[in-house]
């Protein structure tokens, strides 16, 4: 097992220093000039660009810049930005939390009603209560979520007065609990379709039968033998879901002005400010890779067939 | 066995929940449950785009904060009118010299006094290309601007020789060459002094601003809000009515008038295409619409192949090919004014142009395009960016020009204003590309100069015209500010012979606001003069 993670930790290296790199030259190509940007509509001036530049050291090659990124990186420095002047760090760090528990708040939604209903509608599967939530998740996953999120905006704040229409601090995990709910539910309608299907197919699996026959209580079947087997492909989903949802936020973000990350790297990405792109793309990336090990580590104590060595 | 796995797992969820937390760290604002201390005005505005400095603030969200912390010498009225605010007098006999008196006993909010050394260090470090500010050359009139700010290369010098300390009141500026209107561009929020604490840490300074001005900083939240707080003892005549202002960070127009319908904001001054249409209904009025300084146009590129060599008569023809009273009141909802002029009403010096040129003929317009020999190609592109909202107008003045001539108009997308202005600043438009002017100054002078002098900084299109120059000049070098101004309307005149670009219409700013607060005035350049509003 600590092998195995090991050898799993290792192989993150190459992929973080290639999508850094990826992401670096994508932004090096975008045309527009950041720092020309910070003139406004006027004619800038030469001599200030340049000086600038060499301030920044934008004016090196690309691979220099890279490998300057890459150093300061590794020193904990994420670099400046162009045009506040302030450390991307900094930057980061007021996005990030807001992002994390917005996304946290929507996972923990996601997994508990997502499996709590795909588990009921697939014990009874072709049932009415199954028919009715398949109409619903069809519901949720053909709503866009900028629909869904000025229709609860309507709904919750102006008809029935119970929140405030936008979130007025970021970080009051009340008030994330809409923009949340709005974020998680498409991953919602997901997890409980998976859920549901997996459910619905172990039911009818020998080690089911077998279970039953030995007498064994109904709570215990269903609760440990059956939905430990069914959780597999729901948690293969929802590992890469917690990426998803992070990067995803930008929409539900903006509807609800929530300041996290996903709004923070629009804006970036608009004033072509390099570093902070990389800085956020690179720690959702991070965000990624420990999640699926994560997942891959979890199918061991969900299934006692797989050993890691 | 598995049961400690179990334990494992939930310990390390625990964790990860944890740090996520935790990690946010409190905010200590306090306040009420909306934030807002009593008599504080909240308002829309988004995250300033550079630290808080007067010299490199160059846009509207730290432009707010900058006009409500600091004071410059003289203001403007909402007529365009020039008025004295921390100047007792601005004086000139030749226009090159002039001087400046200040009043007395105005203060900075750390205490100190504000002298006429307050200015003159200010201005010439603000000028220095070493400490780099995008506000720079507003200083270019000044003798000895290129010793501090040279094209290539280091300063030869520290200061300024035209600026020069008479007394702790009153200092001299002479420019390099007499400029009749120059006590006009003195009110831009540039040309404001600095307290000696700055200089200590001018990079604290732009997180944390001292100033001069009707309101003193409290606190920048970042890409959250920015408090200040109104002075009791300022001396100014634009004294605050209200106790302070919250600059409230929104990414969108649209959450924010969100809300504002559910009075958890006093004032936005913008609204979305989505809410335009339902502002009245929802806000009766206290929906409105206020036209300011500032022309939206559409500039041919003399260098590009349908304009190269053009006949004037061919733009006056396409100009007459757009109908610009439908397209404002149907596509625009009526937040735009059809243009009369190549400058707006709001500033000194506008006229009224004898002229059809700027209302909707097809028959002439048809006329006029044969007359001036046509366009190669029959095809014309107007560029603009597609992350400001112009597509919907850009398509509906294409589709005008190609109804009533039969010229090929198409919109040439670009993704940001970014990429669109790279075009432009490398002579790469095809055809046309999207025009904006806001005043920095109410004078027709700033919406010729700038954009259509041979070789200005703004002059994308690369119009040049003999005629029309020396017109700018005889301007530049008139006796006095009146005569000034006359030079340049009979620029202006001689520019609708040329077209060196369409006009289209002028802005208006939408605001909408909530039942608490009062008072609310939109100044030329389109801003809402928040010391102001008053709340009930």
């Amino acid at each position: 097992m600590g092998r195995y993670v090991a050898r799993r930790l290792l192989q993150m290296i190459p992929v973080f220093i290639g999508s850094t790199l990826l992401i670096f030259s994508m932004m090096y190509a975008l045309p527009g000039d950041p720092v020309a940007a910070l003139y406004g509509e006027k004619q800038p001036d030469p001599a200030q660009i340049a000086a600038i530049k060499h301030q920044l050291g934008m004016d090196l090659p690309l691979w220099h810049q890279y490998w300057n990124y890459l150093i300061g990186l590794f020193q904990g420095d994420f670099g400046t930005q162009i045009a506040t002047q302030r450390p991307v760090a900094d930057v980061i760090e007021q996005a990030f939390p807001v992002t994390i528990r917005l996304t946290l708040f929507a996972f923990v939604f996601t997994v508990l009603v997502g499996v709590l209903l795909g588990m009921v509608s697939g014990l009874f599967a072709d049932k009415a209560f199954d028919r009715i939530v398949l109409i619903f998740t069809l519901l949720l996953i053909s709503i866009p979520s900028f629909v869904l999120g000025y229709l609860f905006q309507y709904l919750f704040a102006f008809q029935l007065d119970w929140l405030t229409p936008t979130v007025q601090d970021s970080r009051d995990i009340g008030q994330l609990l809409l923009p949340a709910i709005v974020l998680a539910a498409l991953s919602l309608a997901y997890v409980t379709r998976l859920t549901r299907t997996s459910v619905a197919e172990n039911l009818r699996a020998d080690y089911i039968r077998t279970a039953i026959a030995k007498g064994l209580p109904r709570r215990r079947v269903v609760g440990i033998h059956l939905l430990r087997n069914s959780l597999i492909p729901v948690v293969t989903f929802l590992g890469t879901d917690i990426g998803a949802l992070m990067a995803g936020a930008v929409v539900t973000e903006g509807i609800f002005n929530v300041h996290g990350v996903g709004n923070t790297i629009f804006e970036a990405l608009n004033r072509r400010e390099g570093s902070t792109v990389v800085g956020i793309a690179t720690l959702i990336v991070i965000v990624y890779l420990v999640a699926s090990l994560l997942v891959d580590l979890l199918y061991a104590v969900l299934d006692p067939r797989i050993r890691y060595d | 066995m598995r049961g400690a796995k179990t334990m494992q797992w939930s310990a390390l969820a625990a964790a990860v929940a944890l740090a996520a937390t935790a990690c946010g760290g409190s905010d200590g604002d306090g306040g009420s449950a909306a934030g807002k201390p009593a008599g504080y005005v909240s308002m829309f505005n988004g995250e300033p785009q550079h630290p808080l400095m007067p010299s490199n603030t160059n846009e509207k969200f730290g432009g707010y904060v900058i006009d409500a912390l600091f004071t410059g010498l003289v203001g403007y009225d909402a007529k365009g009118g020039l008025v004295n605010m921390n100047a007792e007098s601005v004086d000139t006999k030749d226009n090159k010299t002039w001087t400046v008196k200040l009043k007395k006993g105005w203060k900075f909010h750390d205490g100190t006094d504000v002298t006429a050394e307050s200015y003159v260090k200010a201005w010439n470090w603000m000028a220095n290309v070493k400490n780099k500010q995008a506000n720079s050359y507003w200083f270019g009139d000044i003798k000895g601007y290129e010793d501090v700010h040279p094209e290539k290369g280091d300063p030869k010098k520290d200061e300024m020789s035209g600026l020069k300390v008479v007394d702790d009141q009153t200092f001299t500026i002479e420019l390099s060459e007499p400029v009749p209107y120059f006590e006009y561009k003195l009110g831009y929020k540039t040309f404001t002094p600095l307290p000696e604490s700055f200089y200590k840490d001018p990079k604290g300074f732009g997180q944390k601003p001292v100033g001069n001005g009707p309101y003193e900083f409290q606190k920048w939240t970042h890409n959250k809000l920015i408090q200040v707080k109104a002075v009791d003892s300022y001396k100014g005549s634009n004294k605050a009515k209200n106790k302070g202002i919250q600059f409230k960070n929104y990414s969108k127009l649209e959450s924010a008038y969100q809300d504002a319908l559910s009075g958890n904001l006093d004032l936005v001054d913008g609204v979305g295409p989505k809410d335009l249409p339902k502002r009245k209904a929802d806000f009766g009025d206290r929906a409105l619409d206020v036209p300011y300084a500032g022309t939206q146009s559409i500039v041919p590129a003399f260098y590009s192949k349908p304009f190269k060599d053009v006949d004037p008569k061919v733009i006056q023809g396409l100009s007459m090919a757009i109908d610009r009273k439908t397209i404002t009141k149907t596509v625009l909802q009526g937040t735009r004014i059809p243009s009369k002029g190549f400058t707006p009403p709001q500033v000194k010096g506008y006229q009224k142009l004898d002229t059809d040129v700027l209302s909707y003929n097809p028959k002439k317009a048809k006329q006029y395009i044969e007359d001036g020999g046509g366009i190669p190609g029959n095809k014309i592109w107007i560029q603009y960016n597609a992350d400001g909202g112009h597509k919907e107008w850009v398509t509906a003045v294409c589709n005008s020009i190609t109804k009533a001539t039969g010229v090929k108009c198409v919109g040439d997308s670009k993704p940001d204003f970014q990429t669109d202005l790279e075009g432009r600043q490398a002579d790469k438009v095809k055809g046309m590309y999207r025009g904006g002017w806001l005043a920095d100054y109410p004078l027709n002078i700033n919406f010729m100069q700038d954009l259509y002098k041979t070789g200005a900084s703004t002059n994308y299109g690369r119009f040049s015209d003999k005629k029309v120059d020396e017109l700018f000049t005889k301007g530049d070098h008139a006796d006095s500010l009146e005569a000034s101004v006359k030079d340049y309307q009979a620029a202006e005149k001689e520019l609708l012979k040329k077209m060196p670009s369409i006009p289209l219409w002028d802005y208006a700013a939408n605001i909408v606001h909530g039942e608490d607060i009062d008072g609310v005035k939109v100044g030329f350049d389109g801003n809402v003069l928040i010391t102001d509003i008053t709340v009930k």
